[in-house]
């Protein structure tokens, strides 16, 4: 996974061929604080880009995941289901969400590139 | 004195603790549960041998025991009477939840409740045995249509969230009626969640209307959205900022031009009753949750009764079933009959008939003079409080405030306290915490409604306790508001925990291991 | 006014201190346009005798059930609530406070709860429960709600031994929340066979037992049939003490299960206020509906309970909740959690013994009765009995003598004029076998 890009809505992903890796950032699991449950994809489910994906949930507040691109769910991190504090530990990591075929590249080459998710994320505090 | 009951009376005083690791601390006894005081063949009542006979159960005989634990009476009498110790109730001071409306519980209301000739009546006995019951229906909704202004009544619906439902399945048959399938619902976004939970559930679409800088809905912004499409607005008025929406008039108008219909959240009508009929500022459904308005007391989370308010253009599609008065004195009708279009039943048999007693002799206690003055004393209250927490606290937006006085958390801004801390610290100031982080609108809200049942004196008192924690927060202290309460049944508790991993019921301690 | 804490004195130097010249200034914000133009048409202020009396007046315009001797059930029983019950759901602590929000000083009210999810639990033999619904029909409905959830699917198959009160809430719901609900024909002596109705759109299949009409039948089958096509099975029960002795829903392979729990601490009450018991398996809590209670510890590691997994609630999860309940039955469910703590296992079981060998006794009084005849093979504390007149009328002349025989089914099935003769019958162990042998008397003198 060398090149990781970003969202808006605080996901990563990043590709390893055809298959990309997703989970939410660093930054999101702070502003989520103790993740107590997380709620993902089917293998198999289409996603598309900007539909729902997956659920994450802290003690008070349920934000939707997104799917930062089009695509088909390969797998998903089974580790969670037992372990959801992983995503408040190793967001980046062990706390990845989901796996997806990528349908169309550019599309992920047309999302944010870290110095630029830095810089977005600035602007919001 | 070190030990209290035969335990241990402080920590490390060398006895036993209870289950679940904690020790009595002097009069603050600590309660197992039921299920850990279990002496198998025990109980609490007394019956005659059954009558042997063959059973005629065709097989069905229950094979594994259900597991209950064994206790005396007065085991169960003391395991409730610690329990119910370890809880903050308006009988016991100052309960500021706002929109909660935690008033006065009048026990006149309990005693004719539970008076045989209602509590003892059987939902389906035949109708000439229950005409008193009936005949206090009736009365109940002469009472809600001449305080509402409004010509029909929905009585059944179990509580303030079920009314919602009624009145918007109403809406959706009076559309559907006139051939018009609108899918869309408007719903402030400082609008209590069982709104747009209860639209969904009907099947609208829901879209939120943004408030204005005055916390009120944003006129124009409603305009724009309006549509052929829209079938109601969903409005709590007073609203959920304490605020009356001042132009409501203009935006029933502006509903009422789309074709759309006015729903008007009630949970705080009891702020304006014998003041305000909605009916004049344009509402076509309103639900009164009697356990606010009317005082029914809240039970810990329940029973509430959620009557609905209709307006002509509802009432033929109100639920099943309604009290009529024909030549044979009241009669429920329970199936849809002649012209009227009932949209059918929403719960089985006829309505919360335990809160209906209660709230009627709530009124009666009030009448017309009393409500009024009610609503005025809880408006002032809260203008008091608003008033004299001013400078200490921030208010949210100019006064004046109905019945409720918001604030927001810039009043603790830098100092490392969050509202959820100055919540928890009025717990140690002998306080019941107010409505926190709702409305949605406004940054770490801090709702307090003090009702009319409080005095000068308690609202004083209460007053300067927020002030001196608001000073307190202030001068740095913010390592107390952290570690608050401490003086509580239980200190802050680990909800992280039970939400990842829930334990849900009790199981027997070999259960527990296995499962761990 | 007695409820009210001000005195003239009192508001005045308080409108001073706001510097509002009145409490009708403080309403300013109101409209001209909704101003009160007239008096309201509503009596002024009462005393507490007065309006005692007025109300007991009306209670005493009502032959309560009390009074007579009362066979009726039909999805509310009379049951005997022991004197400790009311009087500890009365202390103020629980009576005047409200849901659980803050649940350092709301421990009674939370442990209490977390008890009534256990009793449920055990009762039903399912692996968790809420902490309470509105009452029976209304958990029925939401456990409709909650399969159409899980299973992705808009079709649910209603049996015809479901009260139809129950029946018509899920028909309102579905009408207007967008499932088809395929309603069996009515099941009187327990011969449908539902799966024939299961499809692969169907999201569950709705069974009572005991039946509406009094008949226990094993749905297991059914069970297996349903979870063949992809579909649930909601087992629902009106009658809480018949779980005493009778096969519980757990143990027949309920997927979801709805139970009225009034039987257990909670009056008749002319309909209400009752308490809904929900439970399911652990693998469906997250769509499940209600507030559910949780154990945890607090900071000094003391055992406590919290509100939890409250992100499936209309207050936080707003129009995707998966259910718009806020307010529900605190009280009833407390009351019904008291009652089961006096009775334990051994007093359940004594009283869903008696219940039923009552039952039986006055099934066969009944049956002696020349032109009566019962039509349960099986039942609990309940059964239908056909008569060779109208029912209703019947029913109204054996309540002049002071009986309240049974619901006529045609008060519930009004369009159904071949049941007209059926009666639902019902005794417990607040009847006396005297009681017995004066309806059985009265009933054949007045056929």
């Amino acid at each position: 996974m060398s090149d990781i890009r970003f969202t808006e809505d605080h996901e990563w992903i990043g590709m390893d061929g055809d298959i990309a890796t997703v989970g939410i950032t660093d930054y999101a699991q702070q502003q989520l604080g103790d993740v107590v449950y997380v709620e993902l994809p089917e293998a198999g489910r289409k996603v598309t880009k900007g539909g729902d994906a997956a659920i994450v949930e802290s003690v008070k507040a349920a934000s939707e995941v997104y799917a930062p691109v089009d695509g088909e769910v390969t797998e998903a991190n089974a580790a969670l289901s037992g372990n959801p504090a992983l995503v408040n530990s190793a967001p980046m990591g062990e706390g990845w969400f989901f796996k997806i075929r990528v349908s169309d590249k550019k599309q992920v080459a047309a999302l944010m590139t870290e110095a630029a998710y830095k810089t977005f994320i600035a602007g919001l505090k | 004195m070190d030990r209290s009951q035969g335990r241990a009376a402080r920590p490390g005083a060398g006895a036993t603790t209870e289950p679940g690791g904690a020790s009595h601390r002097g009069l603050q006894l600590e309660e197992p549960l039921l299920f850990e005081q279990d002496s198998p063949g025990r109980s609490g009542v007394d019956f005659p041998a059954a009558p042997t006979a063959a059973d005629r159960l065709g097989g069905l005989r229950r094979k594994s025991g259900v597991g209950l634990p064994g206790l005396s009476e007065p085991q169960v009498i003391r395991h409730f009477t610690r329990l119910s110790q370890k809880n903050y109730a308006i009988d016991a001071g100052l309960y500021p939840l706002g929109s909660c409306t935690m008033k006065h519980n009048p026990r006149l209301n309990e005693k004719l409740a539970r008076l045989p000739g209602f509590a003892e009546l059987h939902p389906l006995q035949p109708m000439s045995t229950v005409q008193g019951a009936l005949a206090l229906m009736d009365e109940l909704a002469r009472w809600l249509k001449t305080l509402t202004g409004m010509p029909a009544v929905a009585l059944s619906p179990a509580a303030g969230a079920h009314g919602e439902l009624c009145g918007l399945v109403a809406i959706r048959a009076a559309l559907e009626d006139r051939g018009e399938s609108r899918k869309r619902v408007l719903v402030p976004e400082s609008a209590h969640g069982t709104n747009p939970a209860t639209a969904a559930a009907c099947g609208f679409s829901v879209e939120s209307i943004p408030a204005d800088a005055r916390g009120r809905v944003d006129l124009g912004a409603l305009r724009a959205m309006l549509g052929p499409d829209v079938a109601a607005l969903m409005l709590t008025n007073p609203n959920t900022c304490g605020l009356f929406e001042n132009e409501v008039v203009e935006i029933a108008k502006a509903v009422h031009d789309a074709g759309a219909f006015f729903y008007c959240d009630g949970a705080n009508f009891n702020a304006i009753v014998g003041r305000v009929r909605p009916a004049d500022f344009g509402i076509d459904a309103m639900h009164i949750n009697l356990h606010k308005t009317f005082s029914t007391p809240h039970g810990g989370g329940g029973p509430g009764s959620g009557p609905v308010v209709l307006s002509a253009a509802l009432a033929a599609f109100a639920p099943l079933p309604y009290v009529v008065h024909g030549p044979d004195g009241f009669r429920l009708v329970e199936m849809a009959e002649g012209t009227a279009k009932s949209f059918g039943r929403l719960k089985g048999f006829h309505g919360q008939m335990g809160m209906f007693v209660r709230a009627l002799a709530y009124m009666m206690s009030h009448g017309r003079d009393g409500l009024h003055q009610a609503a005025g004393d809880a408006v002032l209250n809260a203008n008091y409080l608003l008033a004299r927490l001013k400078g200490h606290l921030t208010p949210a937006f100019e006064g004046p405030c109905m019945h409720e006085a918001l604030f927001d958390d810039r009043f603790l801004k830098d100092t490392g306290v969050s509202t959820l801390d100055f919540a928890k610290a009025m717990i140690d100031y002998g306080y019941h915490p107010m409505t926190m982080y709702f409305p949605l609108v406004v940054h770490g809200a801090l709702l307090m409604e003090p009702t009319e049942s409080e005095n000068r004196d308690s609202l004083d008192r209460f007053i300067a306790a927020m002030r001196e924690l608001a000073a307190r927060a202030r001068a740095g202290d913010a390592a107390f508001f952290h570690e608050a309460p401490a003086l509580a049944p239980r200190r802050r508790l680990d909800e992280t925990r039970a939400a990842r991993q829930p334990v849900l019921r009790w199981r027997p301690p070999t259960a527990r291991r296995v499962a761990e | 006014m007695r409820y009210l804490a001000h005195t003239e004195a009192d508001r005045r130097a308080m409108l001073k201190e706001i510097g509002a010249p009145s409490i009708e200034s403080l309403f300013r914000d109101v409209p001209e346009a909704a101003q009160l133009r007239a008096p309201l048409d509503l009596p002024d202020r009462m005393t507490e005798l007065e309006v005692d009396r007025a109300i007991s007046a009306l209670a005493a315009k009502n032959r309560s059930a009390a009074t007579m001797a009362c066979f009726l059930g039909a999805g509310a029983y009379r049951h005997h609530v022991p004197a400790a019950v009311d009087h500890l759901i009365q202390r103020g602590e629980f009576l005047t406070s409200y849901t659980p929000y803050q649940p350092e000083i709301a421990q009674g009210t939370l442990q209490s709860l977390f008890e009534f999810q256990t009793q449920v639990a055990l009762l039903t033999e399912m692996e968790v429960a809420n902490a309470g619904m509105y009452d029976g029909s209304t958990a029925c409905v939401e456990a409709v709600m909650m399969a159409n959830r899980l299973t992705r699917r808009q079709r649910v198959v209603v049996s015809g031994g479901l009260h139809p009160h129950y029946r018509e809430t899920i028909e309102t719901y579905g009408r207007f929340g967008g499932f088809t609900v395929v309603s069996a024909d009515l099941d009187v002596e327990g011969r449908e066979n539902l799966a024939d109705l299961i499809d692969a759109d169907t999201s569950c299949v709705v069974v009572q037992n005991p039946s509406f009409f009094g008949q226990l039948r094993d749905h297991q089958t059914l069970g297996a049939a349903a979870r063949a096509a992809g579909a649930l099975l909601v087992c629902v029960v009106t009658e809480a003490v018949s779980l005493g002795l009778v096969t519980p829903p757990g143990a027949m392979g309920a997927d979801i299960v709805a139970c009225e729990g009034q039987s257990l601490g909670n009056a008749l009450g002319f309909g209400g206020p009752y308490v809904g018991l929900f439970a399911t398996r652990e693998k469906f809590l997250r769509q499940m509906p209600g507030r559910l209670v949780g154990e945890t510890v607090d900071v000094e590691n003391r055992r406590g309970w919290v509100l939890t997994l409250s992100t499936r609630e209309q207050h936080i999860r707003r129009e995707k909740a998966t259910s718009n309940i806020c307010t529900s039955s605190g009280l009833c469910a407390l009351a019904f959690t008291i009652h089961l703590a006096l009775l334990g296992e051994v007093g359940l079981a004594r009283l869903a013994e008696i219940n039923h060998a009552l039952a039986v006794g006055l099934a066969d009084r009944l049956a002696a009765v020349p032109g009566v005849e019962v039509l349960n093979n099986t039942f609990f504390n309940e059964f239908t009995v056909r008569l060779p007149l109208p029912a209703a009328p019947v029913v109204e002349a054996l309540a002049e003598r002071g009986i309240l025989a049974g619901v006529p089914v045609s008060r519930l099935y009004p369009n159904r004029p071949d049941l007209a003769g059926l009666v639902v019958v019902a005794a417990t162990e607040t009847n006396t076998k005297a009681e017995m042998d004066h309806y059985a008397a009265a009933l054949a003198e007045v056929l």
